[in-house]
């Protein structure tokens, strides 16, 4: 491991020195990894040449794990040791799944957290894993390509993702050693690859379908900022749903029996995707099944197959309609249609969409490497190698966000399309005379029944004076933060009793579930995890140090000299102590550097806000 | 973690009043271009992205502040929330749950609405019906507005009674828009 080098406080650090980011798109049938190299964004490609990794991974009998093309080929040998389209399971509980998927693709075994896993002949895996081998050969690649380690990346989750889709995908980033910028959205993405921020103004629509999941946003660009208005679709929708409908309309044509076994179906699948795919070039195409050594033989016009997918593409239409609406945008508004998602080459989807929104769409970027290329774009962005970049993307919230309350019923804190970061609080008061404990439970989702809402986790607030009922004031706060995740905290009012959860979902893993984890995946746990912890800290003092210097250069005129020899003082400690061995050493110098420089970074924020706001005062005070 | 709720009270530039956050006057009418504009750059400058590679700290107070703009921005730009908070700038405490007392004349409207609606899927043109609907109430919605802006337009000098009524009335329409809405997605559903 390459020693790490420290900068005394005040002196900044190389200006042009660039730092490596990639972002990253975990996508259900391949992921990507790009990266800006001099100023080009561009994917990153394996030893092979290869840019698509197939989202598919392989437990072999020996614990050995493949991901990608060595793990396909084990898709119709052992399709149960063969695990692809693991995104659909992202977050979700068994009875999530088993009520999406009429036959199980997986033998799902129940666990004592309520993380569903799948059995495969080595190992029982949960979802947030078998991403995390994902992201870790997308990590190594592009480690390897660009020489040296990440410094942090960007991951896209769908736009439609809820909080326990994206706390899974964070955690399999986590599990993976990556460090996450940020989670963005990837329609969001796909709108900065086109370059849309450099474009004019106005209102862009992106439609993507991919896989398995259907998005639409509606973006507004106006100098650099996208402002996500709205976003709608379905989390289990894609072109995986046409193969299927290509299956079942082979199926009934050859009249194959209902109860054919897995290989079968996969083979079935795979020939429905061939065809499909060939369609977007013919007009028509031959499928070929060995059915136990019968072959069989059928042909597949484009006029057939785009009646098959038609109500399929019907049912992408409603979110679009649904989405301008929230935006509270004129479809003759949109200037731009942006496609993103292999299955957007399906002409039949181009044809629709661009019926629909009155104009072509742009399919000029491949639709599969896009969303990669716009993450990559943000990544680089995010860790500062591009300072007078104008990017700046503000999401919103996908679905609403909700506390039960009486009767079943949701009470809505945060509804959808919320701009992000945002805060709200609600007060809630107790039921009956004496009650000493409030039992919370957080949902999301646009019904009114919790019921028909996703169950996000469930906390309690204990100790509460025992009052008449309807005189304590529980003040229940919601916090999503830039990712899009949720943090929820409750306080009696009355007594100051306060209970903070990080909400968990229902359906996410522990911290300490996450570190079990990382210990068990290094062989010889103790001393890797050690060194692992404390390489992590001097890297994470590193960067604080560097931000305080440059800082300091900036604005140091901000503090008195003796507000500055406090801060210099607690740097010069953590610079001392990010030379040792011992790690919680540095995080504790990095707290207390942390605490003392408040005063300073909360002064700088508001400097930046008078700033920007700075000229705009006086003649519209006085107009 | 709710300690953040504190740290934003004591700061100065969090307990502004919204319009002097974006430079404005506190007025009902407000420059919907410029709202944006300002709101863009109060953003540009404190936002989480750019703070991505900074201290925890900072990282949190830029989130604590990015929430707050952006709260003061959706309040702006809804017309609903701006007049609601305008009123409440004044001291009164809007109560939704209030039973208003409204004018007979409105009341006569809103239930003559109510009963088309109940209707529409019932008439030979449902969408047409619908979209009568929806233009009527898009009407009622903008005179509601032009009073309100008459009332809250010099805050100070305002009848909040007058402006507490409009805007019941104007949750009145809301609700009914929604309902409207839902019946509208029922109807291209079945299409």
């Amino acid at each position: 491991m390459a020693l790490i080098q420290i900068s005394e406080p005040g002196q900044a650090t190389k200006p042009h020195e660039r730092k490596l980011a990639a972002g990253i798109d975990l996508g259900t049938t391949n992921s990507l990894v790009a990266s800006v190299r001099s100023g080009q964004t561009s994917i990153l490609p394996d030893s092979n040449g290869d840019e698509l990794l197939p989202s598919i991974v392989h437990y072999a009998q020996d614990g050995t794990i493949h991901v990608g093309k060595e793990a396909q080929q084990y898709k119709i040998s052992e399709p149960l040791n063969t695990i692809s389209s693991v995104k659909r399971y992202m977050g979700r509980s068994l009875e999530d799944i088993k009520s999406k998927e009429t036959t199980l693709h997986y033998d799902f075994v129940e666990t004592d957290s309520s993380v569903p896993r799948i059995k495969t002949q080595s190992t029982a895996v949960s979802a947030i894993e078998v991403s995390a081998e994902i992201l870790k050969e997308l990590k190594v690649r592009a480690e390897l390509t660009l020489g040296d380690e990440l410094v942090g990346a960007v991951i896209t989750v769908p736009a439609y993702f809820d909080d326990a889709q994206r706390q899974a995908t964070k955690d399999a980033a986590t599990l993976a050693g990556l460090k996450v910028l940020r989670l963005i959205n990837e329609p969001t993405a796909a709108a900065v690859a086109y370059g849309l921020d450099k474009a004019s103004d106005g209102v862009i629509a992106v439609y993507d379908l991919g896989g398995g999941t259907f998005d639409i946003s509606i973006l507004r660009v106006t100098k650099g900022v996208f402002e996500v208005l709205a976003t709608a679709g379905d989390t289990a929708l894609g072109g995986d749903d046409f193969d299927l409908a290509i299956v079942e309309w082979l199926k009934q044509e050859l009249g194959l029996s209902e109860n054919i076994d897995r290989s079968f179906t996969n083979q079935l699948t795979h020939v429905a995707c061939k065809a499909k795919q060939t369609l977007t070039t013919e007009q028509t195409t031959t499928i070929n099944i060995d059915n136990n050594g019968t072959s069989l033989s059928i042909e597949l016009s484009r006029e057939q197959f785009n009646a098959l997918i038609e109500p399929l593409i019907k049912k992408t239409l409603m979110p679009c309609r649904r989405a301008l609406r929230d935006a509270q945008v004129e479809l003759d508004e949109v200037t731009a249609v942006v496609m993103v998602g292999g299955s957007t080459r399906v002409l039949r989807v181009r044809e629709k969409v661009g019926e629909h929104f009155q104009q072509d769409p742009m399919v000029d970027i491949n639709p599969d490497t896009v969303v990669a290329i716009g993450a990559a774009i943000q990544a680089d962005v995010l860790v500062g190698n591009k300072p007078d970049d104008e990017l700046l993307l503000l999401d919103v919230v996908p679905l609403s966000l909700g506390l039960e309350t009486m009767g079943d019923l949701v009470e809505k804190i945060i509804p959808r399309n919320t701009t992000i970061p945002v805060a709200r609080a609600q007060e809630f008061t107790t039921y009956k005379d004496g009650q000493t404990a409030m039992s919370m439970h957080v949902l999301q989702g646009e019904r009114e029944l919790v019921s028909d809402c996703r169950s996000l986790g469930r906390f309690s607030l204990k100790g509460i004076p025992p009052l008449v009922a309807g005189s304590a004031r529980i003040r229940v706060r919601f916090e999503v933060d830039a990712d899009g995740l949720l943090h929820v905290s409750a306080k009696e009012e009355t007594t100051g009793i306060e209970s903070g959860i990080e909400v968990k979902p229902s359906y996410g893993l522990s911290d300490s579930e996450i570190e079990k984890m990382l210990v068990d995946s290094t062989e010889h746990a103790e001393e890797d995890v050690a060194a692992r912890m404390l390489h992590e800290q001097q890297v994470e003092a590193k960067r604080v140090i560097e931000a305080l210097a440059a800082a300091l250069d900036d604005d140091g005129d901000m503090l008195s000299d003796d507000e500055r020899q406090v801060i210099d003082n607690a740097a010069k400690e953590l610079v001392e102590v990010s030379i040792g061995k011992d790690d919680r050493a540095i995080k504790h110098a990095m707290e207390v550097l942390d605490k003392v420089a408040e005063v300073f970074v909360s002064r700088r924020m508001d400097a930046n806000i008078r700033k920007a706001m700075a000229g705009h005062n006086v003649d519209e005070f006085e107009g | 973690m709710t300690s953040s709720m504190e740290t934003v009270a004591e700061n100065i530039s969090l307990t502004q009043n919204y319009f002097e956050l974006f430079s404005m006057r506190s007025s009902f009418d407000v420059d919907l271009s410029k709202l944006s504009e300002n709101f863009r750059k109060l953003q540009q400058a404190v936002h989480p992205d750019r703070f991505a590679n900074s201290s925890d700290k900072e990282k949190r107070l830029s989130v604590q502040r990015a929430a707050f703009i952006n709260e003061a921005h959706q309040t702006l730009k809804s017309p609903q929330r701006r007049a609601r908070y305008l009123i409440e700038l004044q001291g009164v405490v809007f109560d939704d749950q209030a039973n208003p007392v409204m004018s007979p004349v409105f009341l006569m409207q809103q239930i003559e609405l109510r009963e088309a609606l109940s209707e529409v899927k019932s008439k030979a043109n449902p969408e047409s019906a619908l979209e009568k609907i929806l233009a009527e109430l898009k009407s009622n919605r903008t005179v509601v507005l032009d009073n309100l802006a008459q009332q809250l337009n010099v805050p100070e000098n305002a009848d909040l009674e007058k402006a507490s009524q409009l805007m019941h009335e104007l949750q009145f329409l809301d609700k009914l828009q929604s309902e409207s809405e839902i019946i509208e997605e029922e109807l291209m559903d079945s299409l």
